[in-house]
């Protein structure tokens, strides 16, 4: 089997995901195809060769429904030979696509393929694509659905982190992405997104607040105590006895933010980079994706790092970088609590809740910061991994070459 | 037709009143099913008529809802599941009938209807209500397993929007008149009387003959599940549901399920889904367990299935209360309630005056809700004297004494009163604890002298229990059990024992819990544990609520009495401790297994310093396993009394331990958990908890004999009872 080479990945800054974001007058479309313009134009692509583009997207509906990835294509003027897919993972869409165009290269269904994503959650809304598994009781009932927001909670709870743990690593996301940026360590991979006339309407992610503190993070409303209350902190109770009572210990200073943006990964063969001129930046080691229990619904990262480490006869130690979307920020810590992994190889240059967490593209997002961490710290390893609605995870090992 | 009459007036209207020969009230018996397609057939197609008003000819009301003995047994009769189907769907099929027949029609609704008898009113196009405010309007099917099945989930959420409906049907609420004119149940409240005529100028004044649902511009009211503020109902909903019913109730789920499906396809094949979930629901053992127990058995015991039949009825007229404590006090209302002068006695004039100031509170409630009027009030709140004379007992049909739990104090007041009493009148005892037969020799005339043990509070707690002494005579039952009939409480009839029926089995879930703790569990797995088995409260929050010196005071009394065949209980020690040395009496003062000075309480900390946490995580299987061990432990409890004769009657266990300690409804009672389980897999699994926690979840010899024989306790008495027949 041929491995799968990745040969670059970019992806737009995040404009915060209201109407006041700078990217709300922005298309999704546009930034979709403002990523494909850019992967072609930086690597002198020749379009025709790439057999395939996948896209994940969340809530692939209105101007982001009907395969919004072969859309894309088109927009880009890419040959119309390549074909376009969406997919929906919930938050790993942007990994599973990065998974999928490598199981194209490997298994030799592509030469080249694009593993991307697309949110624009500023114009169209988180969770009007409807979906069963809350609303058909015939599913929330047994599974004990509550919102991911009272599952984080849930594990806050239950993992023993306390609203002060959650704040100071919140405080310490937004040191490091604006320590990162300062550094100039995204500068390589973000592509300034343009306007209708062309113009740079943003060129760098929105929501860092470098300058937060605990006491401004502490002074948050919990965001999910009110729904929490209502009823589905029973429900989830009902799955977990042993806690006598859920502390909604999530705001909007420590879960991600909600922004628009869009990611691609320029995936591909040896053979095929070579007979376009084009240099392997790392080789896609392993991936995996697993189901875990629905209603707590956010560990999927521990049990599918475990398994896919195990498939791929490695330890943690192996891993010098590691990215798990800070969904929420008890996601991570309990991750780092379940595989002892330190901070200072977490997240290095923070994540969701600093930059904001575009559903859709974000897999595809921290796979290329954790490529150019690699790089620029010049390391050999990473592991990047998503938590993901309705109980999964979703893991890949990448390796510089 | 038997059941319908049809008179068509010169207008051509046709007025159909229902009423059921032979009944007191009106319900959708098989024979009342089978008539409803013909009227609607003849107001399709008799041309004379224009139009029909619908009305009950019964005072007592317009329909009570589904036969359940009918149902229970009838719609499952044929043996497969179309069979079923087809039975279930005669009603939705003659009511969607009804509704597209062409011609508009009017239900003229001059009493209560509830189940059945509203939804029948619901495929009327109008409905015109009478302006009584005892007259109640609901859908109470899921008070015993089921839910409404005639079209109910579906007209009634196409009425008045998901959320309005699922929060009433799942609740088995009802509304009175004004109320449902204002959730939009009913079109119009009118006059008592009036409602007939209200009916025919509606149908004159050109009444349309097509419900909301039927016209094309129809819309849910609120949404549906993927209308963006419909889809909150069901997110919500959904965990609203399992939060009130920790998914025991299938029924609960499968309304929400007829809802769900229903809301999004037009109104014939929402029927269809409807009967569909119907079906299931009424096949469930659940269902089955819940209609027995909840209304069959209930209705029975409350119609004086366990009097003697051979004592003549008697009626109460004057009851005095000795003892005007919370106890005392709520007696002395629910019997002043039915209209009996009642003597409210304490030791001190401003104790009785406290017992009847408490009277007064209550009464103030129903006069509030407009349930009495102000001279009714003023009567009701006339019979009760409170008074320090123990000569005002004279005349007294019944004494009830509820005094201190004190032998003494009891045997004094007994003897006082009993000074008084007329031969015949009879002496009972409120005591929960103290065995009757030892009391009862304080008596000078024993066999007048019986157990009336009732709950708190009284006025919202359902059942009274009788105990029988070793010299009780079938007079006094009988006078004790037409006393509870009149105050309308449901009596179940016991005989003595340590802790009688009710006390007895009520605390072993108590002191499994506190074996719970003592083994490592975690408080919080403990208390969430009970809560999921059906029962009201968590074993260590019910121990609070009991207050946990009184616990201690019983174990050293129980001690005492029976000297070396006395066991402690399992974590006796931690709560002896917590008593005597770290004064933590319970609820009562605020410091128990729980904090209280914060809301809502928490696990007080110390805890775990006495009961060490060994177990703090949890799987769905321990969950399932240990929810079980606190059911059968009550269990065989309760088959320990049957085998020592302090019950005998599966009837009276199952609806007792229900009402009484709040015996996971869902089980229809312990006595129908061992049946439905079956014998031989009860006792198999009663003897693995006796393996891994002990002697105490050893079954009586009686269950290990019926497992050999193929028995049920209910295949049994239905043995018993044809014998006597």
């Amino acid at each position: 089997m041929a491995e799968a080479y990745i040969y670059d990945a970019v992806r737009t800054p995040r404009g915060k995901g209201k109407k006041d974001g700078s990217l709300h007058e922005i298309t999704g479309l546009s930034l979709a195809t403002q990523v494909l313009e850019a992967l072609r134009d930086r690597n002198d692509l020749d379009t025709s060769k790439v057999d395939d583009v996948i896209l994940g997207c969340v809530t692939p509906v209105g101007e982001l429904g009907a395969d919004i990835a072969r859309t894309a294509v088109l927009s880009a003027d890419w040959a119309q030979t390549v074909a376009g897919v969406q997919i929906n993972r919930f938050c790993a869409s942007g990994l599973e696509a990065v998974n999928m165009a490598a199981a194209k290269v490997k298994s030799g269904e592509a030469e080249f393929a694009v593993g991307g994503g697309i949110e624009a959650m500023s114009r169209v809304p988180m969770g009007s694509d409807g979906g069963a598994w809350p609303v058909d009781p015939s599913r929330a009932f047994p599974t004990y659905f509550v919102p991911q927001g009272v599952s984080a909670d849930m594990i806050a709870t239950k993992y023993g982190f306390s609203r002060d743990d959650v704040d100071a690593y919140s405080m310490e996301s937004h040191k490091r992405a604006a320590a990162a940026w300062a550094d100039g360590r995204f500068s390589k991979s973000v592509i300034p997104v343009k306007n209708q006339l062309g113009l740079v309407q943003l060129d760098r992610d929105e929501t860092i607040r470098p300058n937060t503190d605990m006491q401004a993070l502490g002074s948050l409303n919990p965001s999910f105590a009110m729904m929490g209350e209502m009823a589905f902190d029973s429900v989830i109770n009902q799955r977990y006895p042993e806690v006598a009572r859920v502390n909604h210990v999530h705001t909007p200073g420590n879960s991600s933010g909600i922004v628009d943006g869009s990611a691609g990964v320029l995936i591909g063969t040896l053979e095929a980079g070579k007979a376009l001129g084009l240099k392997p930046r790392a080789r896609i080691v392993g991936a995996a994706s697993i189901g875990s229990e629905p209603s707590i619904m956010l560990t999927g990262p521990e049990f599918v790092t475990k398994k896919l480490l195990a498939r791929l006869g490695m330890t943690t130690a192996d891993i010098d970088v590691w990215e798990l979307n800070e969904a929420f920020a008890a996601v991570v810590l309990r991750y780092m609590q379940a595989l002892d992994i330190p901070h200072d190889k977490m997240n290095v240059n923070g994540g969701g809740i600093s930059m904001g967490h575009p559903l859709g593209a974000t897999g595809a997002m921290i796979t290329g910061i954790a490529l150019d961490e690699l790089e620029r710290s010049d390391k050999s390893t990473a592991l990047v991994t998503l938590c993901i609605g309705g109980g999964m995870g979703t893991a890949t090992v990448i390796e510089r070459v | 037709m038997e059941n319908f009459k049809i008179d068509v007036d010169a207008d051509g209207i046709a007025l159909i009143t229902f009423d059921v020969p032979g009944r007191s009230m009106n319900t959708l018996t098989s024979g009342v099913m089978k008539e409803i397609p013909e009227w609607v057939e003849r107001i399709k197609t008799d041309d004379a008529i224009k139009g029909a008003v619908l009305t009950s000819g019964k005072a007592s009301g317009f329909c009570a809802g589904a036969d359940l003995g009918d149902m229970a047994g009838g719609m499952l009769a044929g043996g497969s599941l179309q069979d079923a189907y087809d039975a279930g769907w005669k009603l939705n099929g003659a009511l969607r009938a009804l509704e597209t027949c062409g011609k508009p029609v009017a239900a003229a609704i001059n009493g209560l209807a509830l189940g059945g008898g509203l939804e029948l009113t619901l495929a009327c196009h109008y409905r015109v209500v009478g302006d009584d405010n005892r007259i109640q309007l609901g859908l109470p099917e899921i008070k015993v397993g089921l839910f409404p099945g005639g079209g109910g989930t579906q007209r009634l959420t196409r009425l008045i929007g998901v959320q309005a409906a699922m929060t009433a049907m799942s609740a088995g609420s009802s509304w009175r008149p004004n109320d449902a004119r204002g959730a939009g149940v009913v079109h119009e409240v009118v006059a008592k009387g009036s409602e007939v005529d209200a009916a025919r100028a509606w149908i004159k004044g050109g009444g349309k003959a097509v419900q909301p649902w039927d016209e094309k511009s129809f819309k849910l009211p609120g949404g549906g599940p993927y209308h963006p503020a419909g889809i909150q109902n069901f997110l919500v909903g959904n965990a609203m549901l399992r939060k009130q019913s920790y998914g025991n109730y299938p029924a609960v789920l499968n309304l929400m399920k007829a809802v769900y499906e229903g809301a999004q396809v037009p109104m014939d094949a929402a029927l269809r889904i409807e009967t569909r979930y119907f079906i299931k629901t009424l096949m469930t053992p659940q269902a089955q367990a819940m209609i027995r127990s909840l209304f069959l058995s209930k209705q029975e015991l409350d119609k004086g299935a366990v009097r003697p039949a051979n004592q003549p009825k008697s009626d109460p007229k004057k009851v005095t209360v000795i003892g005007a404590g919370m106890m005392g006090a709520g007696i002395a209302y629910v019997q002043a309630l039915a209209g009996i002068e009642t003597i409210l006695i304490d030791r001190d004039q401003e104790s009785a005056d406290k017992g009847k100031a408490h009277v007064e509170a209550l009464l103030k409630k129903r006069l509030s809700r407009g349930q009495i009027t102000q001279d009714k009030f003023d009567a009701l709140l006339g019979s009760v004297t409170a008074t320090t004379d123990y000569d005002l007992i004279k005349g007294s049909d019944l004494v009830i004494e509820a005094v201190f739990e004190s032998r003494e104090i009891k045997a004094d007041v007994t003897k006082r009163a009993e000074a008084q009493l007329a031969p015949g009148a009879v002496f009972g005892s409120n005591t929960s604890t103290l065995p009757i037969t030892g009391l009862a020799e304080a008596s000078v005339r024993p066999e007048d002298f019986i157990g009336i043990h009732f709950f708190s509070p009284v006025d919202k707690m359902m059942l009274v229990e009788i105990i029988l002494g070793e010299k009780t005579g079938e007079a006094a039952i009988a006078k004790s059990l037409d006393y509870v009939m009149k105050i309308k409480k449901t009596p179940i009839v016991v005989n003595d024992g340590r802790g009688f029926y009710t006390s007895r089995c009520f605390g072993t879930y108590v002191a499994e819990g506190m074996a719970m703790l003592e083994e490592g569990y975690a408080p919080a797995l403990i208390d969430n544990i009970g809560r999921m088995t059906g029962m009201p409260r968590g074993p260590l929050e019910m121990h609070d609520d009991v207050a946990l010196d009184l616990s201690v005071k019983i174990a050293k009394q129980t001690a005492a009495d029976l000297g070396d065949e006395y066991q402690p209980l399992p974590g006796s020690q931690i709560v002896q401790t917590m008593v005597e040395e770290l004064g933590r009496y319970g609820r009562k003062n605020g410091k128990g297994f729980y904090d209280y000075d914060q809301k809502p309480k928490v696990i007080w900390p110390g805890l775990a310093e006495l009961a060490p946490v060994r177990i703090d995580d949890s799987t769905p299987e321990l969950v399932a396993d240990q929810k079980q061990r606190l059911l059968y432990r009550q269990a065989v409890e309760v088959a320990r009394c049957w085998e020592e004769g302090v019950i005998d009657d599966p009837r009276e266990a199952d609806v007792g331990a229900i009402l009484a300690w709040g015996f996971a409804p869902w089980t229809g009672g312990p006595i129908t958990m061992i049946d439905q389980t079956g014998l031989k897999e009860f006792v198999a699994q009663a003897d693995d908890y006796a393996a891994r926690y002990g002697d105490r979840f050893k079954v009586p010899q009686l269950l290990r004999d019926m497992a050999a024989k193929g028995e049920t306790f209910y295949g049994n008495f239905a043995g018993k009872q044809k014998a006597a027949a």
